[in-house]
């Protein structure tokens, strides 16, 4: 399979080892212009390896990779100006204010957003004056995404960008995300939480023991769009349940059954976490 | 997609600008490393300028040796163990990985370092040679001692920062940077003739400490501070100023080489 140059990214045989284990293994994968692709897989999977390698950090082993129409172990400032990177670990420790910390960051591209208003984009106008470290750990991964975006990348990477967020602020950072897509930023996410991949995600991706193994939309992975429906109630002092491909006509007869309302009735379709769990338990 | 205006990347000129705004911004508003490296040396002088106030013959007190001493100490803080703490936190604290995706030029950011420790070093030089003129009554280097004391504080300070960033990738994090750099830094004081005269100290370990390059920024200094009738009692019997060049000269090549060979923007890959 050739390399796709109308992609974002695209991967072909990507292979990384360490030591004599192959951490990717063969890895393809191609990332649309415009979209949100959410990479999901368990931790030694190789999600890590394989985004450290599209941003330039790691030299691969093998296989054929093109970030942006360049190879990243030959991308230079130009290639990285168009990049934006969200690391797992977070920016350091710095004495710098949050304001200064972007206007230092918007200096090093070519046309840089505004460092206020990216600081209003991630909600932290009124921190702008406080230095990183009297940040919340919510707030600390915002500054994070403000340092990513401020550059106008027209490739945003983040990785586990929410973790340690409460409810709230994993809401707003959704919302954050969503008016970067309108703004035609394409962007890598990985991810443990399957709620968020489900809600941002134009598509997904599984990955097991160094392979992608399965690409498709949120609501099909897994075949989950052809899924039995699971529906359930209570009837006689038990707990009953039924598989079944028709669950409007099932439960309509159900209904028929009972003078009022079918006791404690649930109708349930597999969860992306369901079929995620199932994937990763069994690799193909 | 709409046409993309392909704007110039900022010149490389104006990123060090940059850099050299957030490395000062970064010493100066951290307490610790202001009093560490600035206030500390500051510290030393009082206190051993108050205790060791004793005559060493020609009429010359021991604070006016201790100078020379004491500067060359502050040098060695200000680029040696700055450097290599410093650089080594913004290692495994991610700093330097985030720096490394972004299109910075890596130069600006050694040209940030060594801005902060020009103006850090000015900064403690300035202070002490102030102190000491002021409550010590130090006589100042005149005319051609000043041309003398600029080139061995830049080689010196050279020499010192280019090994303070080859150390920092030996160390797995700034903490240990620092448990394993100061109490070296302390050790080399103690024999490289800062608290003590350097005849006093004994002979293999004046060898030992001939290897390193304190031993000769501060006998670079000396020459400066001290009449030369006290050149006697130096282990050549002269200041030996060549040899000082070579030496730190040749830390500066040695510094460039491991920094060269051994720099990395990230921690190391563990698995």
């Amino acid at each position: 399979m050739e390399l796709d140059p109308d992609a974002a990214i695209s991967v072909r045989g990507l292979v990384k080892r360490y030591g004599d284990r192959n951490a990717v293994d063969g890895l393809d994968l191609d990332i649309r212009r415009g979209e949100i692709f959410a990479l999901l897989g368990p931790n030694g999977a190789g999600k890590t390896t394989t985004v450290e390698v599209l941003e330039g950090y790691r030299q691969r082993d093998g296989g054929d990779v093109r970030v942006l129409g360049v190879d990243p172990a030959d991308g230079g400032r130009s290639w990285k100006a168009d990049l934006g990177i969200v690391l797992q670990s977070g920016a350091g420790d710095s004495q710098l204010t949050c304001l200064e910390l972007l206007r230092a960051q918007a200096a090093y591209y070519p046309d840089p957003r505004d460092p206020a208003e990216v600081l209003e984009l991630v909600g932290l106008t009124e921190k702008a004056g406080s230095r990183g470290r009297t940040l919340s750990g919510g707030q600390r991964r915002r500054l994070d995404v403000a340092l990513g975006i401020v550059g106008r990348p027209r490739l945003l990477f983040l990785d586990e960008p929410t973790t340690g967020f409460d409810p709230e602020a994993r809401r707003q950072f959704w919302s954050l995300i969503r008016s970067l897509r309108d703004l035609g930023t394409t962007m890598l996410l990985t991810t443990h939480y399957l709620d968020e991949a489900e809600e941002l995600a134009d598509r997904v991706g599984v990955i097991t023991r160094g392979r992608l193994v399965e690409v498709a939309v949120p609501s099909a992975l897994g075949g989950r769009g052809q899924a039995p429906a699971v529906v359930s109630w209570s009837e006689d002092g038990a707990r009953r349940t039924a598989e079944t491909a028709t669950p409007t006509a099932f439960v309509a007869a159900l209904a028929a059954r009972f003078p009022g309302e079918v006791p404690d009735l649930a109708v349930a379709r597999p969860t992306l976490e369901d079929v995620y769990l199932r994937m990763i338990g069994d690799p193909a | 997609m709409t046409a993309v205006t392909v704007r110039p990347l900022p010149s490389i000129a104006r990123v060090c600008r940059t850099r050299a705004g957030v490395e000062l911004k970064e010493f100066f508003r951290q307490r610790e490393s202001v009093v560490f490296t600035l206030f500390f040396p500051v510290i030393l002088l009082l206190v051993f300028g108050a205790v060791l106030d004793y005559d060493l013959g020609s009429g010359v007190s021991f604070t006016q040796y201790f100078m020379a001493g004491v500067i060359a100490a502050g040098i060695l803080g200000a680029s040696l163990q700055n450097m290599a703490i410093g650089i080594a936190t913004e290692r495994s604290d991610g700093t330097l990985k985030g720096l490394a995706g972004t299109p910075m030029p890596k130069s600006a950011y050694f040209v940030g370092k060594v801005v902060q420790v020009f103006v850090v070093t000015v900064a403690i030089v300035a202070i002490l040679l102030a102190i000491g003129a002021v409550f010590y009554d130090i006589d100042l280097p005149s005319g051609p001692g000043w041309l003398t004391f600029a080139w061995v504080a830049a080689l010196g300070s050279a020499a010192c920062t280019l090994l303070g960033i080859a150390i920092s990738s030996l160390a797995r994090n700034g903490r240990s940077a620092s448990a394993t750099v100061t109490p070296v830094a302390l050790v080399l004081q103690f024999i490289s003739g800062v608290f003590f005269q350097f005849s006093e100290v004994p002979t293999w370990l004046q060898t030992v400490a001939a290897v390193f390059p304190l031993k000769w920024m501060a006998q670079g200094l000396r020459s400066v501070f001290l009449p030369d009738a006290l050149a006697a009692q130096e282990p050549a019997g002269s200041w030996e100023l060549g040899r000082v060049a070579l030496v730190l000269a040749a830390w500066c090549v040695i510094g460039l080489l491991l920094c060269v060979r051994t720099f990395r923007w990230q921690d190391r890959v563990d698995r």
